[in-house]
């Protein structure tokens, strides 16, 4: 088991959804990184990613890692946020066959799953249909 | 550089091996290898494996495996590139003796996958993807494949039958090979009809869990002359790799890894798609296939599905893909595939595949994928006139 560290360090992305921008670029990482990979540039600004997003492709995971078994099956999905940020995140509070890629998501703050690797309460970003 | 040469190689049967530990699955596949090149005592080693500490608790692999060949003090080293580890494994090998540092290396790949129950596989294969950012959200592998699998439908109209059709072409082509895990054919019902694992994927759309490993000999080509052996020659490797996330690329349909690695195998072969009479891919999952075989140019993009249901890539078609029996049917014991699947293109070189034999191919290529495709190594072999 591990130290609830790990954890930690990931709060300010997964709570906050702080990310961080190359201007030359005009693109945004998340989570942050140290050097754009596109034009080598160090000089990142911190940023806040976009709340609202569509959906680019999904999935309904039927056989999932075992900390994820009492909520199977659940979607799964690759949105598009306003600000072209692409992440990967449940898809929650809409029907499987309501479901399509295109639709338009909003992000809440809920909870992953019970016990983690480091035995505490995981919670993060989901997605649900826009309201 | 010297031209490089695969003498020998070796495999087992492969599947859920109970009675042999790692150590010993390996030493009977590197034995073959060894035998069939005529060599007892090589320079160095590469073991390609994805994870034998978290699948058998045992790491340091290089030099437990070269004490129990009996190859005690030569350099050994364990490659790691997730699923691509034993591709990479024979880039080192290629590397290392066109250099002229070694004459002689011995490259295999191997993985005892059924040591742990299906919740620590499953755990294991997915740290092969972004565990912070793809895994929290309760992505599994499957699930990644399955993201790409609809986006190409929707994209290029691919059909749900065209992905089952993959696994009924490679199951069919397994069925003629004595190693692989599950050697029988399947329908396009069964597939689509098969437990669901991640929508549109079904159980068999995916490769299995498997124990097994797989072993080559790479020597100059000069030497294998002078042994009088078929001379199989690597006249390219290509590496890439590509952003880690699959959310983070730029079209999730496009594997441009695959594509580079491709590129660059075909750069330094001075070959072109239309050269080659066989590929060996990575059909992790039905949709690979398709994807990669687009990704490698030996069909148009967005039609990698239409080209199996035309029987393009069948072993009787204008370019065979998975004579073998692919991921899908041989078995997937990932750090092995990426050398199996090297052996499987010297057999047919040589004109030894026995039923699933190509005729008279002299040119083949191997794609070894790791990830949702942040990794690919590909190689290209020739046979001397
Ligand atoms: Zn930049």
């Amino acid at each position: 088991m591990s130290t609830p560290s790990r954890y930690w360090r990931e709060i300010p992305q997964r709570y906050r959804k702080e990310a961080n921008r190359c201007a030359p670029c005009d693109l945004i990482y998340f989570p942050p990184r140290l050097i754009c990979p596109e034009c080598g540039n160090r000089a990142l600004e911190k940023t806040v990613l976009a709340e609202k997003g569509s959906l680019m492709t999904y999935t309904i995971i039927r056989v999932p890692p075992s900390q994820f078994k009492d909520q199977a099956p659940y979607a799964v999905g690759i949105v598009e946020m306003d600000d072209g940020v692409k992440l990967t995140g449940q898809v929650v509070d809409c029907e499987f066959d309501k479901m399509h890629t295109g639709m338009r998501l909003q992000m809440e703050f809920r909870k992953m799953y019970d016990v983690g690797h480091s035995g505490i309460i995981c919670y993060g970003y989901k997605f649900v249909p826009e309201y | 550089m010297r031209d490089v040469a695969v003498i020998g190689v070796g495999i087992t049967k492969w599947g859920e091996i109970w009675k042999q530990s790692l150590r010993d699955i390996y030493v009977e596949t590197a034995l073959l290898a060894l035998e069939d090149a005529g060599v007892d005592r090589v320079d160095s080693m590469y073991v390609g494996s994805m994870s034998p500490g978290l699948f058998v608790g045992q790491e340091h692999i290089g030099a437990l495996l070269s004490d129990y060949l009996g190859q005690k003090h030569i350099p050994a080293v364990r490659v790691e590139s997730a699923c691509a580890s034993g591709g990479v494994a024979v880039r080192m090998g290629f590397m290392e003796v066109a250099s002229g540092i070694s004459d002689a290396v011995l490259v295999s790949g191997i993985e005892k996958m059924t040591d742990v129950g299906g919740d620590e596989a499953t755990y294991a294969l997915g740290s092969a993807a972004d565990q912070e950012y793809e895994g929290y959200h309760g992505l599994t592998f499957p699930g990644l494949y399955a993201l790409i699998a609809r986006a190409h439908m929707e994209k290029y109209g691919t059909t749900r039958e065209q992905l089952a059709m993959v696994a009924v072409k490679n199951h069919k082509n397994g069925a003629n090979n004595p190693n692989a895990q599950f050697p029988f054919e399947v329908t396009v019902e069964q597939v689509i009809n098969s437990v669901k694992v991640a929508d549109p994927l079904n159980i068999l759309d995916c490769s299995p869990i498997t124990d097994g490993a797989a072993a080559v000999v790479l020597v100059p080509a000069e030497k294998a002359r002078e042994m009088k052996k078929p001379v199989i020659k690597i006249v390219g490797s290509g590496f890439a790799t590509d952003s880690f996330a699959l959310a983070q690329r730029k079209e999730i349909t496009w594997l441009e890894a695959t594509y580079l690695a491709g590129q660059r195998a075909y750069g330094m072969a001075g070959k072109k798609p239309e050269d080659l009479d066989l590929l060996e891919v990575h059909d992790c999952f039905t949709i690979a296939e398709i994807c990669v075989t687009e990704a490698l140019g030996v069909v148009e993009k967005g039609r990698g599905g239409a080209a199996v249901e035309a029987g393009e890539t069948a072993l009787e078609g204008r370019i065979p893909v998975n004579t073998s029996g692919g991921l899908k049917s041989k078995g997937h014991p990932v750090g092995a595939t990426g050398v199996a699947q090297v052996m499987e293109v010297v057999k047919q070189l040589r004109g030894e595949a026995g039923k699933r034999q190509v005729k008279d191919p002299r040119v083949g290529m191997t794609q070894n994928m790791g990830g949702s495709g942040a990794s690919t190594v590909c190689h290209i072999f020739e046979r001397e006139a």
